[in-house]
């Protein structure tokens, strides 16, 4: 995809305390699930979503906007292999989101 | 060892204290993010993947067994009961929670250990030959030189704004076990004419996404001249390092630009007014941190022990062979132990591991214990008749690994699996090598052979100065190793060199297999290592066997 117009977006960050990686929803709430994410496709957008995610800085750290994908279940998921990580764990050991779930 | 004196405690309190508070205003939402990193990372916290990561410094990689245990019971209390040994000898713990830090912190300080400068742009933990003040070759222990600098550096106000992080290590010993010239400083113990030591001084190492080796400043520095000739070298950082660009800021970037004389003509400038203005620590300072590393009192009582020991048992005999090295003393040895048991991660140790090597060493290790940058651990100071008993209590507790030294014995970063500047994962590719290497028992038919994967530019994984460097990167959203051959970490360095095009995760193993395929069958004789052979027949033959289709294409193309 040649422009950013179309891509979708989540806004994601780690929970001040835990550390853990959270993602934004719709209600401008945090979820521990990549699914929960509130899904937006243009740039004005995604910095309304952002800006209104820093405003929650007591409660959250480094909140940024991922790409994304819409699954076959029909909620978003990470599009790339770092963003994958962040919803699972490490590889090498069954710590973190995977073993949680 | 060092012990902490009165001023040491205190300011090592007072920071715990600040920084509790620090914690609290965080949490209550006094300060915002922006505001709190620094203040985060002057104490080692970083924030990663999956959870924050908090680095204890661990001066020159050394570790009382007290120490060691302390280090059991906070992986254990407060993260997931592990902690996972770096290339510069320090520990992370890859779970703690934020509210639990400063407790943590606490915890260090009860055994005279903290997270300070463990981040940021100051002069970060000096490391050390992990062999000093047992190592057969050594001239001098340089750990007494290494706790002077500890406390120069130690919250330093020059040195707390520097252009970039400055890292500084030394060893005692002509033969570099500590990485020397891949550092902004190395410091190499050598002698003079008149049979003095004193200190060859390397500047501008370093690896990175600029890697480069460390040009000699100084051929032989007395040692009394150590100090003002370093606060001359960072006096000249400061006032002429890049602060434009944060990729450029490193010395190592300055003395490349500048030219190895002119550089030097600046140093030794400001050394003659650095000199002059210098006040030297008071005597008895340096004789307390002098005496506080004098050897252990060795038992030389004789025994056959461990000779007949070593006729009846091959697997101790195997593990001798690899793990132990020889010690000052010939009544004794020094043992290594392989945190890269097959298939586990690189450097990591759990705390029934930690405690158990506390109580070897406490035991039969005069009570010391160290890190290495290979991410392994060092009992210094082991009676060779203890070796049997150690080596039964290591196997014990799954820490015999007979490696050292050979393929299985990888360096690798925590990569993509926790690190939040990594491009690729770099544990998972070690342990499917270490696996591979394993089933086909080649290891040691290959002998000798460092293997280090980064997984990302910065190289924290030392990939360019591996007998076979591997460095993780992000093709187009897909994980892709490059391949680098030819590296050196020691004395006589030299920056691997880069095979062509890397490879994707599944591509990377029979890859490896064919370098190593290719040295087997192309080697002189069955001593002549991976290295030397590499140095013998240059990169094409390993070329050809990793690209063959491309092959005749590349090699035109090149010619061309």
């Amino acid at each position: 995809m040649s422009s950013k117009r179309g891509i979708l977006q989540v806004v994601t960050a780690n929970d001040l305390i835990e550390g853990d990686a959270v993602w934004f929803t719709a209600a401008h709430t945090w979820s521990r699930s990549h699914g929960d994410a509130a899904v937006v496709t243009s740039s004005e957008e995604a910095d309304a979503l952002l800006s209104e995610a820093r405003k929650q800085q007591a409660i959250i750290a480094d909140a940024y906007l991922a790409d994304a994908v819409i699954g076959a279940d029909g909620r978003p998921a990470p599009s790339h292999f770092r963003e994958a990580f962040r919803t699972r764990g490490p590889s090498n050991r069954f710590h973190g989101k995977q073993a949680e779930s | 060892m060092y012990r902490y004196d009165d001023f040491d405690q205190d300011f090592v309190a007072g920071r715990v204290a600040e920084f509790r508070e620090q914690v609290a205003r965080r949490l209550d939402g006094s300060l915002t993010e922006d505001e709190f990193k620094p203040l985060r990372l002057k104490n080692g916290v970083y924030l990663q993947l999956h959870a924050y990561m908090l680095r204890v410094a661990i001066p020159y990689g050394t570790l009382s067994s007290r120490q060691m245990r302390q280090l059991a019971m906070i992986a254990e209390r407060w993260d997931k009961g592990y902690g996972h040994f770096t290339t510069r000898q320090n520990i992370q713990y890859n779970w703690p929670k934020l509210s639990d830090i400063p407790d943590i912190l606490q915890a260090l300080a009860d055994v005279e250990m903290h997270a300070i400068q463990t981040s940021g742009n100051c002069i970060r933990n000096v490391t050390a030959d992990h062999f000093a003040g047992a190592a057969e070759d050594e001239i001098e222990d340089p750990r007494a030189t290494a706790e002077l600098l500890r406390q120069w550096s130690t919250d330093h106000p020059e040195f707390q704004y520097l252009p970039r992080k400055f890292k500084i290590a030394i060893t005692g010993a002509p033969n570099d076990r500590a990485v020397t010239k891949a550092h902004d400083i190395g410091l190499r113990m050598v002698r003079n004419e008149l049979g003095e030591p004193g200190y060859e001084v390397i500047v501008g190492g370093g690896l990175g996404r600029t890697p480069m080796v460390g040009r000699t400043v100084r051929a032989f520095l007395p040692k009394a001249d150590l100090l003002p000739y370093l606060e001359a070298i960072l006096r000249v950082y400061n006032l002429e390092g890049r602060r434009d660009n944060k990729y450029k800021a490193r010395i190592k970037i300055l003395v490349h630009e500048t030219g190895q004389e002119a550089i030097t003509a600046m140093i030794e400038e400001a050394f003659v007014e650095q000199k002059a203005l210098f006040q030297a620590p008071p005597a008895a300072l340096v004789a307390a941190i002098e005496a506080s590393f004098a050897p252990p009192e060795f038992d030389n009582t004789r025994s056959l022990a461990y000779e007949e020991a070593l006729v009846s048992d091959p697997v101790l005999r195997s593990f001798v062979e690899t793990n132990v090295a020889a010690h000052k003393n010939p009544a004794y040895g020094i043992v290594s132990v392989s945190l890269k048991p097959v298939g586990g991660t690189p450097g990591d140790a759990t705390a029934d591991q930690m405690r158990v090597l506390a109580d070897i060493a406490e035991r039969y290790g005069h009570d010391e214990l160290r890190v290495s940058h290979e991410q392994n651990i060092v009992l210094p100071h082991v009676r060779k008749s203890d070796i049997p008993a150690v080596h039964a209590e290591l196997r014990k507790a799954g820490l015999a690994t007979a490696n050292i030294g050979l393929l299985s014995d990888i360096i690798a970063c925590p990569g993509m699996d926790y690190c939040a500047l990594a491009t690729a994962r770099s544990i998972p590719i070690a342990q499917e090598i270490a696996q591979r290497f394993d089933d086909l028992k080649l290891e040691r038919e290959i002998g000798p052979l460092k293997i280090k994967i980064s997984g990302c530019i910065n190289a924290c994984g030392h990939h360019h100065v591996g007998h076979i460097g591997i460095l993780g990167l992000d093709r187009a959203g897909v994980e892709n190793y490059q391949i680098t051959l030819g590296g050196d970490a020691t004395e006589t360095m030299v920056l691997g060199e880069r095979t062509g095009p890397g490879f994707a995760a599944e591509d990377l193993l029979p890859a490896i297999e064919m370098i190593l395929d290719t040295y087997l069958r192309l080697r002189d004789h069955a001593d002549e290592t991976f290295l030397e052979a590499y140095r013998r027949l240059g990169a094409e033959p390993f070329k050809r066997a990793i690209y063959p289709a491309d092959n005749t294409q590349g090699v035109r193309a090149d010619v061309a």
